[in-house]
């Protein structure tokens, strides 16, 4: 490995993007793939296309049978949940125990308080402030469930900015009508708030907080782990 | 899931070596069968001396590959090793788990 593509590797992981090293097995050669930078023109594009969606590293064939390494190199996913509501409060552990990094952001201390949410990452702020020191990137998922949009609706549209593979709002059908009046004169495009998954979560007919979690963590990992239908 | 928490101190660590002008060469898993105690994509890097970090296996071929590694820094050539229960006549050590592993050894270039 020449240093030069070492070091490029790692400026990628140290700025949470997603990058593959290709080695050629039978000679070697090896060539650095930025996510970021884009690969719609590699040969092996749904190789690695589907390697980024997986995140594991392993051994390929091209068409002429000529053996490539695929060293994976994904950032940990986030999950940032909007609102210390108690759908959070289940959603927390079991995001956790999926493997995702969990921050929950409330400015409201009665609801952002440790004796509800032990051994998470908490933070009792607006939005803003949590977003200066952690911003949302690509390998983010976002659940907005305050109900509130003083506290929601900056996140969206962050989140939506930032590319964040994941973005869901909790309320019904009106409230989302009222939520695309104010994100769109705030201007979103229809096409960016058409990925806003509300009502959010699964369709699976949840109905306690805990179940709600469920569904919502289950659309989070469809994001994560499937193509997009479209 | 190969995310950065598996790797993240050995790759750095492999650049800051080279860095320091350290010879090293860094060892990945490409393959495994059976219960391999460590994912396809785990690293170590050792260096000229033989010091190491990060594990290919958690304990069990890292002497082995540590050893390989460092005439793979002398000969510049990058080599795959494999061991296992399969391999005990090929190799002195092996996985005690009974799985089976393929590691790809190759040199870091130094800075010029």
């Amino acid at each position: 490995m020449k240093l030069e593509l070492l070091t490029a590797l790692n400026e990628e992981r140290a700025a949470r993007r997603a990058a593959i090293v290709v080695t050629d097995m039978s000679s070697g050669v090896q060539r650095l793939i930025k996510k970021h930078d884009g690969f719609g023109d590699d040969p092996l594009f749904d190789e690695l296309d589907k390697r980024f969606r997986s995140s594991k590293s392993g051994m390929i064939e091209d068409e002429n049978g000529q053996a490539f390494f695929l060293t994976v190199s994904v950032p940990p996913p986030r999950l940032v949940i909007i609102g210390a509501v108690h759908i959070s409060q289940a959603l927390v552990p079991m995001a956790q125990l999926a493997g995702f990094d969990v921050s929950v952001v409330d400015p409201r201390t009665a609801f952002a308080s440790a004796d509800r949410f032990p051994g998470a990452d908490l933070c009792a702020e607006w939005p803003e402030a949590y977003l200066r020191d952690k911003p949302f990137d690509p390998f983010t998922a976002v659940a907005a469930v305050t109900h509130d949009p003083k506290i929601d609706d900056l996140p969206l549209q962050t989140a939506l900015s930032a590319g964040c593979f994941y973005v869901g709002a909790l309320g019904s059908r009106k409230t989302h009508g009222k939520r695309q009046d104010r994100l769109l004169s705030a201007g979103v495009s229809e096409d960016a708030f058409q990925r806003i998954d509300a009502p959010i979560g699964l369709d699976i007919g949840a109905s306690s907080p805990a179940e709600i979690a469920v569904s919502i963590l289950g659309s989070v990992i469809s994001a994560l782990r499937q193509k997009p239908t479209s | 899931m190969a995310t950065y928490s598996d790797t993240d101190d050995v790759l750095a660590t492999a650049a800051t070596w080279a860095q320091s002008g350290r010879q090293i060469a860094l060892a990945t898993v490409t393959e495994t069968w059976g219960s391999a105690p460590r994912p396809v994509g785990s690293h170590l890097v050792i260096d000229d001396e033989g010091n190491f970090e990060g594990s290919v296996s958690g304990g069990c071929v890292e002497g082995a590959v540590v050893a390989e590694a460092v005439d793979v820094i002398r000969t510049q050539k990058p080599t795959t090793l494999e061991f296992g229960v399969a391999d005990e006549k090929a190799w002195q050590v092996g996985l005690s788990c009974g799985g089976r592993i393929r590691v790809y050894v190759e040199p870091v270039e130094s800075p010029a």
